[in-house]
């Protein structure tokens, strides 16, 4: 089974270690796995995305993904770029988006086409734990969750090899929260 | 045996380098090769790889280092892109014709102008005539696997001459995948230090690089050629001695249900696996197609490829490159010319594909395939060359 | 004899060192450099800055010409603060 992930956020934002961390974690599980950026204009602040593969089997395909399995928003100002963010979503697939409340016109385009949204409030927890605006490690959490691809303490293993002392503790700490804070939007 | 582990194309490009035992780096940076340099600079700061890094001025520089490095008999790698290798274009040749076993990696990016980062195999073509072994992956294992087995194929004794590991641009060198890395051990135990025969020695002095005029000359390319003919004998042997190490089989040439195949794609690089998941699917579909994909595009396996093909009705020849003013791109070139000695050959096709890293996406395959079933169907080819993707 | 391509060193390496001295390059000189003994005071200057160097040296630091080698080019003449050697067309003798 494969299944595709795209990453939506801004450029400093972490948007490629968050799918390189989910990648990895699915290589220590044992499975195969690709995560590949989206290179355009390398700048901060530009809207950038990344992708990762992950299945059982080993990966032949080296093309863009087109039809993601699910959606991780990891920056709240593109929640209201809609049509980007739903571009290629097919029914029942999850979106999962890093907001306290999601704007309106998101939730009704999600009923329409028949998406579960998701929403997780990494902002706070980011502030809380990190004292920084980092989105990118809780919104691994809750990705980790919705999907269940990979275990909670497969990521946390990937974490090991990209952070370390107090920095690793943190994120550790933001991943938990965002795995375990997570829910459907109702 | 080995680790499993996530690798970009280019780190794991710099991990088989630093496990190859090189003696002498010299590089200038270039995108998207930057990190497989950046990688063995840290290595050789950091103790892990004992060997001379050279930083150079540029790419003409750092090939024309790699040549005085390997002329006293050291074990030598470069890596490039593009422009660089456009630099470098001038000594590529001088490296081969003074038989220098040094192994280049070449991560695919297309020719200027406009500026472009991307995938094109510009940089490799441009390097079809220069006397150089040019080994292509499909994907981070296989840059991985190349670049062990591309040192043993340029130092063997009946080779002599440098050979290239190509990886596309970004689709492999910046995607991180899962790959077996062997052990240092395995790959040392594989790879002994290099014997030079002939190599630049103050207890032992010889010339190289002398001058050959008509006199001469001639006969230092037959010498060429020979190598090469005999490459095509060694990257087998290597290749299963790799096997052995490694449990990976790699030949010339990829085939993947070729054998009743009445459509067969041809390509280079990253795009054979899309193709492949393409084909599995449209044999479901009942539709009888293949891929064959060229591993070794110098020299080229002509004869592995006549036998792949020969039954074919038709076949398609995707070229990540284009050649303006010739009859098709550069692999078409080749597949037409070992197809032409047959006394019924197939109908053949070339299709421009995913120039300045483009997507060659699973729709593009499928309508290559399906342009197949029409020409067969109407007993044709109608259109030469197709540009597949563009606007 | 010219030998054929399996005959020689690959990539045109030459494996005998110092052969250059089987090929006497001095026969295609225009003017040559002839010494005349009595005014040398063997100051050395056209051993010094002989290019080839065809100027032979004898343990008394009186010197003599390697015609084999000299190719005329006159700075041994030109240098020499006595003016002890003169260049002379090729062919006279």
């Amino acid at each position: 089974m494969l299944f595709e992930v795209r990453w939506h956020g801004r450029g400093g934002q972490g948007v490629v270690t968050a799918s390189d961390l989910l990648a990895r974690a699915a290589i220590i599980e044992g499975k195969y796995a690709q995560h590949f950026p989206e290179f355009g204009p390398e700048r901060m602040g530009a809207p950038i995305r990344a992708f990762t593969r992950i299945s059982d089997k080993p990966i032949e395909l080296h093309t863009g993904v087109y039809e993601p399995e699910m959606v991780v928003v990891i920056d709240p100002t593109l929640l209201i770029k809609t049509e980007m963010i739903l571009q290629g979503m097919r029914e029942d697939r999850p979106l999962v988006v890093n907001a306290k409340t999601p704007p309106q016109t998101l939730v009704d385009r999600c009923k329409e086409k028949n998406i579960k949204l998701y929403v997780v409030d990494a902002y706070t927890i980011a502030i809380e734990v990190l004292k920084r605006p980092f989105y990118n490690t809780p919104m691994l959490g809750a990705a980790v969750k919705v999907s269940g691809l990979v275990k909670l303490d497969s990521v946390l293993k990937a974490a090991e090899l990209r952070f370390s002392g107090d920095i690793l503790k943190k994120n550790i700490e933001v991943i938990k929260k965002g795995f375990n804070e997570v829910k459907e939007y109702a | 045996m080995g680790k499993v582990v996530g690798l970009m194309g280019d780190e794991a490009v710099a991990q088989a380098v630093r496990q190859s035992n090189v003696d002498v780096i010299a590089a200038y940076p270039i995108t998207p090769q930057t990190i497989i340099v950046e990688r063995l600079s840290e290595y050789v700061a950091n103790g892990e790889l004992d060997a001379a890094f050279v930083p150079v001025e540029s790419e003409h520089s750092a090939l024309s280092c790699c040549v005085g490095a390997s002329l006293t008999g050291a074990r030598v790698f470069t890596a490039s892109a593009a422009n660089g290798i456009a630099l470098m274009f001038e000594i590529t040749f001088i490296a081969s014709s003074m038989r220098c076993p040094i192994v280049m990696a070449i991560v695919n990016r297309a020719f200027s102008a406009p500026i472009n980062i991307h995938c094109s195999h510009d940089d490799t073509v441009a390097l079809r005539d220069a006397s150089w072994v040019h080994l292509i992956s499909e994907s981070v294992q296989e840059a991985y696997d190349n670049t062990v087995q591309a040192f043993k194929i340029a130092e063997d004794p009946r080779v002599l001459l440098p050979t290239s590991i190509s990886l596309d641009g970004f689709i492999l060198s910046h995607c991180l995948e899962r790959i077996e890395m062997l052990d240092d051990e395995v790959v040392s135990e594989f790879l002994p230090p290099r014997k030079a025969e002939y190599k630049l020695d103050p207890e032992k002095p010889i010339t190289f690089g002398p001058l050959a005029l008509y006199d001469y000359y001639f006969e230092f390319k037959r010498q060429q050629e020979e190598a090469m003919r005999n490459a095509l004998t060694v990257v087998k042997e290597v290749a299963k001695k790799y096997e052995e190490i490694s449990g990976r089989k790699y030949g010339t040439i990829k085939k993947f249900m070729t054998d009743d195949a009445d459509v067969v794609l041809v390509c280079m690089g990253s795009a054979a696996g899309t193709a492949r998941v393409v084909a599995k699917s449209l044999r479901k579909e009942g539709k009888k197609v293949g891929v064959l994909s060229v591993r070794l595009f110098r020299p080229f396996p002509t004869e592995d490829v006549r036998e792949t093909l020969e039954n074919a009705k038709a076949v398609a020849v995707i070229d990540r490159s284009s050649a303006p003013g010739c009859v098709g791109g550069p692999l078409f070139e080749d597949i037409c010319t070992a197809l032409y000695d047959l006394p019924e050959r197939p109908l053949t096709y070339n299709i421009i594909a995913g120039l300045g890293g483009r997507d060659i996406t699973p729709d593009q395959i499928k309508q290559m395939y399906n342009i197949g079933f029409k020409y067969i169907e109407k007993g044709k080819v109608e259109d030469k060359v197709l540009w597949i993707g563009v606007r | 004899m010219l030998k054929g391509w399996k005959e020689i060193p690959i990539g045109g390496m030459i494996l005998e060192p110092g052969n250059s001295v089987n090929f006497k390059t001095g026969d295609w000189r225009a003017m040559k450099p002839v010494i005349d003994k009595s005014k040398c005071v063997k100051c050395l200057m056209c051993w010094t800055l002989c290019p080839e160097p065809a100027i032979i040296r004898h343990d008394d630091n009186s010197v003599d010409i390697n015609y084999d080698f000299c190719k005329g080019c006159g700075i041994c003449a030109k240098i020499c603060p006595r003016k002890a050697i003169t260049m002379v067309p090729e062919g006279g003798e």
